[in-house]
């Protein structure tokens, strides 16, 4: 099936197999590998992404459901290699370890951050409750959604 | 050395990652790549009758399917184990053989049966599907303990009773004398249940043949690439080592799960030269729930000996211990030698006997989990600790300060000689317990408890003051205790004509921030940037070798290695600069990036002797160009890091659910490199150990059905059952590595577990609760209280 999408400001149109998994259709047709499968179920969230500006886990979407859909990955997050704020307090505050679960973990702060730019701990903590990481103990995680909510 | 070493240095790595430019195993494509998918056995115990292969193999885009027969006859074995642990009455251990592909029985679920590759993901798996396997399912046996039953279901038929060693360690005589003579004795049991590791990146694969000059290449999700090469070329696949090349690029977390090599990777790898194509494999999660190496599973009997004065005077401990349907790598080591080792906890008990039986079950096998051991020996000191305490109305901290072991440097003073063969190197464990009593503010958190109950709130204060071993190990004592492996790391530094350096460690990170830390060490070391130096890991080709990244060994381990590096250099360097400045190397100092002529305004940089190392036109005499160095570090005894951890929770009365309301952890790694990255280290940890103590466990059924084998069912702690941890450290160095340096990758697993589980129980002591068995989930508690009313 043909299905089209814009990702990250590029206009991208492909053939699809109907059972293409979004996340699939990212990795491996478009070689966006930033965005990570951990657990096929929705459980983990470190494939979030943003269609149409809302945050989406892409492992339960079919590709051939984004037709027409405006999609931000991690790969779009920087600007001309600046990193967005986000990112930078990520780094700032030791956020990440092993980084796979980084770009959907800055995904659903970004989301958060959108549409509550001063949240307290408690609301961080039930934002990013669908993301799970295995390494931080998400104690600098929510230092870092914390720091960028004083930079955004 | 320089001003970097002990700052909070941001990490070098993270640019990649947060721009989604890691390059994760899956991320690596190959041109004309082919698919891979395992067809796995539903059932947990059963005679493979027949695998028909034939629709499978008709299926459009399908290039092969391999059975176990296949395989068998390639004469491959499969994967090993690492550590040979003889029964006690000196009979050799039991093992039985891990086929790549299940041949004529399954012993767990998710057990191998058939291997099918085709031209894309999707065709792979319809083909799996496709692929008709004919069971004769037989009775499974989960429990360890029931396993050594006469008449229990045999997993293997070489294996009588499922009992692969017993093993004992301590002096029992005295051990039994203690007790008899004991004044009051705390008793428990439970399970140490077992645990899912969950690495958010599941495994993957990405192998290659090439024909032209016959050599493999690898692309792996491996903590430790030179031994998985090392074990599939001298022991799986019989190949030439320097026939393959082992990639353990960026890697998302580990855990223990990727210090195995696993049947699956050998099987994608030798299926690379049957079919002549790059094969992928990737598990997808419930995959890994059947396939990533487990952890814990003890069944413990404890008993705590006391004098009437409320000294402890001895430990008793009978194990069961489940290692899963097969022997992983280093299955055996885990119940034993990292386990039963640290039974002395930081006491002065002075009488220990530790008894283990390890045994198989038709379960996922157990290998390494974060702290792989320890947690289970700290689990059981700390718990009986606290419970003693608390019987003979004693408070926890109090008890623990009278009967620890006092403080001793390793220098001064010499080693602690425990019962249980491991000397600690050094330790100063009533620093770190007085530590965190102040920064808990213990008086008022007491007040605040009483107040709290006078209230109705079910307030409970727990602790745990562990101790563990890491740095894994001396080569020599681990070969002496059945290690077929050597423990040491290695190193090389090559500084370059302009003076930047590129170091090659043999640690692996995925997770640790070794980019950084290391980076940090030698750029002191030389006085240069962090800039001026690239940290290169995770490849056989271009690292000269390395044991890899586990048990809390990278800094002490490998950072010695570097450090040995780091002094070749700066000698050779000396040399060098002395010739320049036309005096004797003794006569030189290095200090601030040169050498400089003590008392003197004469000096070298180190760019200008990397400079002439390379272009040697004004040189020694018969030194040899370059400098460039590679040095292997065998550690001369393990590390022992400690701390104490205080935890306290809230339990809702209505719903028994556990809420963590402050955590405090003083750690004591010894010398800190990275500030930042120890606390990240130790934030993880106890969550890790948190996630044990109230949510985790795998939860089988009795036909060996592993009921929450997905992350929808199988409960990972998340970002709001988490508190924010309150961290801080005492620095106790090692005496006997270069750096000081302990570890603190598991340090926060091995501590926090009985902290959360006795402060549970603290809050429950007024429903007279004792005991609970983990994880505390709401509806245990729940249903401990209203059994208690």
């Amino acid at each position: 099936m043909k299905v089209s999408m814009t990702v990250n400001g590029t206009a991208y149109e492909h053939d699809v197999e109907p059972r293409t998994l979004l996340v699939q259709h990212l990795r491996e047709n478009m070689g966006l590998t930033g965005t990570h499968v951990g657990c096929d179920t929705s459980s983990c969230g470190a494939c979030t992404i943003i269609v149409n500006g809302d945050t989406v886990k892409s492992c339960t979407l079919l590709a051939v459901q984004s037709d027409g859909a405006e999609i931000k990955t991690i790969e779009g997050m920087a600007t001309n290699g600046e990193l967005h704020p986000i990112q930078e307090s990520f780094r700032e505050k030791h956020g990440l370890q092993c980084g796979f679960c980084t770009p959907g973990m800055v995904m659903s702060s970004w989301q958060l951050l959108e549409r509550n730019p001063n949240p307290s701990e408690d609301e961080i903590r039930h934002a990013i409750e669908g993301n799970f990481c295995r390494c931080t103990g998400y104690h600098n995680i929510i230092k870092a959604v914390q720091d960028a909510a004083t930079k955004i | 050395m320089g001003d970097l070493i002990g700052k909070s240095v941001k990490r070098v790595e993270d640019n990649r990652f947060l721009k989604g430019e890691g390059k994760y195993t899956d991320d690596f494509n190959m041109p004309n790549q082919t698919f891979a998918v395992y067809v796995r056995s539903p059932h947990a115990h059963a005679n493979l009758v027949s695998v028909d292969i034939s629709a499978a193999k008709a299926m459009d885009g399908v290039i092969n399917v391999f059975t176990g027969k296949d395989i068998k006859d390639a004469g491959i074995v499969g994967s090993i184990c690492g550590w040979q642990v003889d029964f006690k009455n000196g009979d050799t251990m039991k093992e039985p053989g891990h086929p790549i592909l299940a041949v004529d029985k399954v012993r767990h679920v998710g057990d191998a049966v058939a291997l099918v590759i085709a031209e894309d993901i999707g065709k792979a798996k319809d083909a799996a599907g496709a692929v008709e396997v004919n069971f004769e399912v037989l009775d499974a046996i989960v429990d360890p303990k029931a396993a050594v039953q006469d008449g229990a279901p045999q997993v293997h038929d070489d294996v009588p009773n499922n009992t692969i060693f017993d093993w004992e360690l301590g002096n029992k005589d005295e051990t039994d004398a203690a007790f008899e003579n004991a004044h009051h004795i705390t008793e428990l049991s439970y399970h140490n249940q077992k645990l899912v590791p969950n690495a958010i990146e599941p495994r993957a694969a990405l192998a290659y043949f090439d024909s032209n000059d016959e050599k493999y290449t690898l692309y792996t999700t491996s903590q430790n690439p030179h031994l998985a090469r090392l074990i599939i070329a001298a022991f799986v696949l019989s190949i030439p080592e320097h026939k393959l090349r082992v990639i353990a690029p960026d890697v998302g977390g580990g855990f223990g799960s990727k210090i195995n090599t696993y049947n699956d990777e050998c099987g994608v790898l030798w299926a690379s030269k049957q079919i002549g194509r790059p094969v992928k494999w990737t598990a997808d999660r419930t995959e890994a729930f059947f396939t990533d190496s487990h952890g814990r599973d003890h069944v413990t009997d404890a008993k705590l000996a006391l004098d009437a004065d409320g000294n402890i005077t001895g430990l008793r401990t009978k194990t069961y211990a489940s290692l899963g349907a097969y022997l992983s790598n280093f299955s055996t080591c885990v119940p034993t030698y990292l386990h039963g080792t640290l039974m002395q906890g930081l006491y002065t008990t002075p009488a220990v006997h530790v008894d283990v039986t390890a045994v198989v079950t038709n379960t996922v096998p157990v290998d390494a989990l974060r702290g792989a051991g320890r947690p289970e020996a700290s689990y059981c000191v700390e718990r009986l600790v606290e419970t003693a305490a608390r019987e003979i109305g004693m408070d926890p901290a109090e008890f623990r300060l009278k009967n620890f072991i006092p403080p001793f440097d390793g220098v001064k003073q010499p080693g602690y000689q425990t019962q249980v063969a491991l000397q600690y190197d050094s330790g100063n464990y009533e620093g770190a317990l007085k530590k965190a009593l102040k920064n808990a503010n213990y008086e008022k958190l007491k007040e605040e408890r009483s107040a709290a109950r006078s209230d109705g709130k079910l307030m409970g204060i727990g602790f745990s003051t562990y101790i563990e071993a890491c740095g894994i190990a001396p080569s020599a004592v681990v070969g002496s205790l059945g290690a077929r492996v050597g423990l040491y790391d290695a190193a090389s530094i090559r500084v370059h004509p302009t003076g930047k350096v590129t170091m090659y460690v043999g640690a692996h990170s995925h997770g640790q921030g070794h980019e950084t830390t290391f980076a940090q060490i030698v750029a002191d070391s030389f006085g240069i940037g962090m800039d001026d130096v690239n940290v290169i890991h995770g490849d056989t080709e271009n690292v000269p070798f390395g044991m890899g990244t586990y048990g809390s060994r990278s800094l002490a381990v490998c950072g010695s290695a570097i450090m040995k590096s780091v002094d070749k250099v700066k000698e050779k360097g000396a040399r060098i600069a002395a010739h320049k400045l036309e005096c004797s190397p003794e006569d030189l100092e290095f200090a601030n990036g040169s050498w400089n002529v003590k008392g003197t305004e004469k000096s070298v940089g180190f760019g200008d002797v990397a400079l002439t190392a390379y272009v040697p036109h004004d040189y020694p005499e018969n030194e040899e160009p370059g400098l460039d160095f590679v040095s292997f570090y065998d550690p001369v005894n393990f590390v022992y890091p400690f701390g104490a951890h205080i935890c306290v929770v809230e339990v809702d009365k209505e719903t028994g659910e556990v809420k963590i309301v402050r955590y405090i952890a003083v750690d004591d790694a010894g010398n800190i490199i990275n500030p930042m990255i120890v606390e990240g280290q130790v934030h993880g940890g106890v969550a890790h150990g948190i996630g044990q103590a109230l949510y985790e466990g795998a939860v089988y059924d009795d036909s060996g059905q592993l009921l929450n084998a997905s992350m929808m069912d199988y409960c990972i702690p998340r970002a709001d059952n988490m508190p924010f941890f309150e961290t801080d450290h005492t620095v106790t160095p090692c005496p006997h590595n270069p750096l000081g340096v302990k570890g603190i990758g598991e340090a926060g697993t091995i501590g926090s577990t009985p902290a959360v589980v006795n402060a549970v129980i603290d809050a429950l002591s007024d429903y007279g609760v004792k005991d609970l068995q983990m994880p505390l989930l709401p509806q245990r508690v729940w249903a401990a209280m209203q059994q208690a009313k």
